[in-house]
């Protein structure tokens, strides 16, 4: 059997999604914006993907949802244009985001200070949360960004925007989140959250890669992206994919609408809950970060003396997909910088598993999964050398 | 680099058939005990190296025979990824019949070797590099415990990085030869710090005594020191080259030429200037000047008094000066 439950890394496409992409491939291809009929003929289903977008996050018609290549490209075009537009042309220099961030975060903000630019890293606490407090006190007369993530990818945790939207309101910084772990999962309401501009991208939420967005609220100033022609009302250049725009669309009316959130909140909920009960009731294991607040679908697991390379080698043989921040399952041999942010414990850091489940997955899937992980945790336990696993007394050897 | 990298694949890919058996199926995975030791004649050596935290921690069991120094039973346990339990593997079984002092010339490039498919295939992608290295270390510490001495007292050289297996004196070389003035450059000439980059810089995979950054500041210290020492040997009467000079002696050598040919020429005007600055600035100095007196009005300083003053000094230092006004 082939479980898979590493959706926070990317998930299959809805088979809805796809058949309403396909037309635009063979049938419907012109270009949107030329102006004889194989272009005009693109025009109602863009307008209702970008309905499902705006519909999706609560987005006012004023506002833009403009749709980028992913969430790597939308966090990029925040972090760039900030410096652009408030620090190289103006009089700021200072910009706050947290220590968990996606690369695509951080790895742009490390950039930046290369040249200059102040960035504040905020620590989690010892939940992997961030508090809103932490971002009121960092802000600076002189801050030209908050960037904080909805939730977060390797724990699922969710982070209090509706709280740091407020601050970053009254005190009058641009608020942008990374959304991409969060829509599908949860509400996300730009309005009801205070949120300026916010990426996300369409293969988390069962869409196609390849295709993202930027939510920018009416007057927040941001330069294009990309120069070139009218597309996108002059944000991003180039010619627009209709096809994934299409399918963008579709795969987020599929996964936010009232009922998709209470189904990934109940199902999905109780098959993580399942999952992560099974696993906890082997000796030695927590769920890093605790359990309280965070995204239905995701558990982060430290198995006491199983380094999580080698757990997910013993369960890829066996047909199961999870992911680690093991630093040795990577390619730069340093340990996921979440697990460092929990810094109380660096065991942890070696010894994480991450589960992240979706709507495809069933009960049978879990219950197959379960045998399979308690099978690998024995035997990695015995090869062990810092941990001796005998199922009769559970004795550590050392 | 370049096509071949572009679009990477799972580092799985890159495990030979050997390390996906032995991970799969350790053979001398297991422990000994003291009792197994004694009726075998033999003693037990019990050897821990790494730590959970640091992600690979290995343990090593030897059985050695009291007679003979040879190593009779050997098994391994290991916390660490699938090439860290099969170089644990393979280390382990590489010990066996040796006596101690042969299994300490055992290194982790033996053991990646002896994962090999094919002799010229790397069992490991590099980054896994420091998975054999843990084995190889592990050898020492059973070795040190069983002789009763220091660790370190098998290496000959101070290896910094592992991985690569170089030298600190090569190292020292290799940057006094060529010059070297970053990692990158380190990188490049001796691929030390290419490979899992814990030797690079604290906070990495493995703490380290000495890091790439401390042997690259300190050699460049060091060659400084060097330099400013030819320096001051240089008879009183020897003019130095220019470009030899340390910084003061840089200094003192433009005020003079501009005490004897400028300075006159500019005060007559009502003017004067005062240097600034000299920065090396890839094969130029660049010399930064301001200019004093009627000088700092005057529409000439940014163009023929300023050439003026510019052929002055390379005539009579460098021709690779530049004088910049500030």
């Amino acid at each position: 059997m082939e479980v898979y439950l590493d959706n926070n890394a990317t998930t299959k496409v809805d088979e809805k999604v796809f058949e309403e992409m396909k037309p635009f491939f063979c049938e419907i291809y012109g270009n949107p914006n030329s102006l004889h009929s194989f272009a005009s003929k693109t025009h109602p289903k863009m307008v209702e993907a970008l309905d499902y977008l705006y519909e999706g996050i609560n987005a006012d018609d004023d506002d833009d949802i403009v749709i980028t290549a992913n969430a790597t490209e939308a966090n990029n075009w925040v972090i760039k244009s900030t410096w652009v537009d408030h620090i190289l042309d103006g009089d700021k220099k200072h910009i706050i985001t947290s220590e968990v961030e996606h690369p695509a975060i951080t790895a742009a903000c490390n950039f930046l200070e290369k040249r200059g630019v102040d960035v504040t890293y905020l620590n989690v606490n010892e939940e992997g949360v961030l508090e809103a407090k932490d971002v009121l006190d960092a802000i600076r007369e002189d801050t030209a960004l908050v960037s904080i993530m909805w939730a977060n990818n390797e724990t699922g945790k969710l982070f209090p925007i509706k709280e740091i939207g407020a601050i970053c309101k009254a005190k009058g910084v641009p608020f942008h989140t990374d959304a991409t772990q969060a829509i599908g999962k949860v509400k996300v309401d730009v309005q009801d959250a205070n949120v300026d501009m916010m990426s996300f991208s369409a293969h988390k939420f069962h869409g196609p890669k390849g295709v993202g967005g930027l939510y920018i609220r009416k007057g927040v100033k941001l330069s294009p992206y990309m120069h070139g022609g009218e597309q996108m009302d002059g944000r991003r250049a180039g010619t627009v994919d209709v096809a994934s725009m299409v399918g963008m669309g579709k795969a987020m009316h599929l996964a936010t609408n009232t009922m998709a959130l209470a189904y990934e909140i109940n199902h999905v909920g109780m098959l993580r809950d399942k999952l992560e009960n099974a696993i906890l009731k082997l000796p030695d294991t927590i769920v890093i970060g605790g359990k309280e607040n965070r995204t239905p679908n995701t558990t982060l697991i430290s198995i006491k003396g199983v380094e999580g390379e080698s757990m997910l080698w013993d369960l890829n043989k066996n047909g199961i997909a999870a992911s680690t921040g093991s630093a040795c399952a990577s390619e730069d041999l340093e340990a996921n910088p979440v697990m460092n942010a929990f810094g109380s414990d660096s065991e942890l850091a070696h010894t994480g598993i991450r589960f992240s489940l979706s709507r495809f997955n069933n009960e049978e899937q879990i219950d197959y999964a379960i045998e399979q992980i308690t099978k690998a945790v024995e035997r990695l336990r015995s090869i062990s050398s810092s941990y001796a696993y005998t199922p009769k007394n559970h004795e550590s050897e050392l | 680099m370049a096509k071949g990298s572009l679009v990477s694949g799972s580092i799985w890919d890159e495990y030979s058939n050997i390390v996906v058996d032995r991970m799969n199926n350790p053979q001398h995975q297991g422990h000994i005990t003291e009792e197994e030791a004694e009726a075998m004649n033999a003693k037990l050596i019990v050897a821990d190296f790494g730590a959970e935290s640091c992600g690979d921690a290995v343990r090593l069991y030897w059985a050695v025979e009291k007679d003979t120094d040879k190593i009779i039973g050997s098994k391994f346990k290991s916390f660490g990824c699938g090439t860290a339990i099969a170089s644990s593997d393979i280390m382990t079984e590489l010990c066996m019949g040796k006596t101690v002092d042969e299994a300490v010339k055992i290194t982790n490039i033996d053991v990646e070797k002896a994962m090999r498919d094919t002799p010229d295939v790397p069992a490991v992608p590099p980054q896994k590099m420091h998975c054999s290295v843990m084995a190889y270390d592990v050898i020492k510490k059973a070795a040190a415990t069983y002789k009763g001495v220091d660790m370190d007292s098998f290496e000959e050289e101070h290896i910094i990085c592992e991985c690569a297996r170089v030298t600190q004196d090569n190292l020292i070389d290799v940057i006094k030869i060529n010059d070297l003035k970053t990692i990158e450059e380190i990188i490049d000439f001796t691929k030390a710090g290419g490979f899992c980059k814990s030797c690079i810089e604290p906070g990495g995979h493995e703490a380290k005594d000495v890091y790439l950054v401390d042997i690259l500041k300190q050699t460049r210290e060091e060659m400084e020191r060097e330099r400013l020492q030819e320096a001051a040997n240089t008879a009183p009467d020897a003019k130095p080259e220019f470009n030899n000079m340390s910084l003061v002696q840089k200094i003192r050598a433009v005020d003079a030429v501009i005490e004897e040919y400028v300075r006159p020429m500019l005060i007559m005007d009502g003017g004067d200037m005062e240097v600034i600055d000299i920065k090396e600035n890839g094969e130029h100095h660049d010399i930064y000047i301001k200019y004093l007196g009627a000088c700092s009005t005057c529409s000439t300083g940014s163009t023929g008094t300023l050439y003026a003053i510019e052929s002055t000094l390379k005539q009579n230092l460098d021709d690779n000066i530049r004088v910049m006004p500030i």
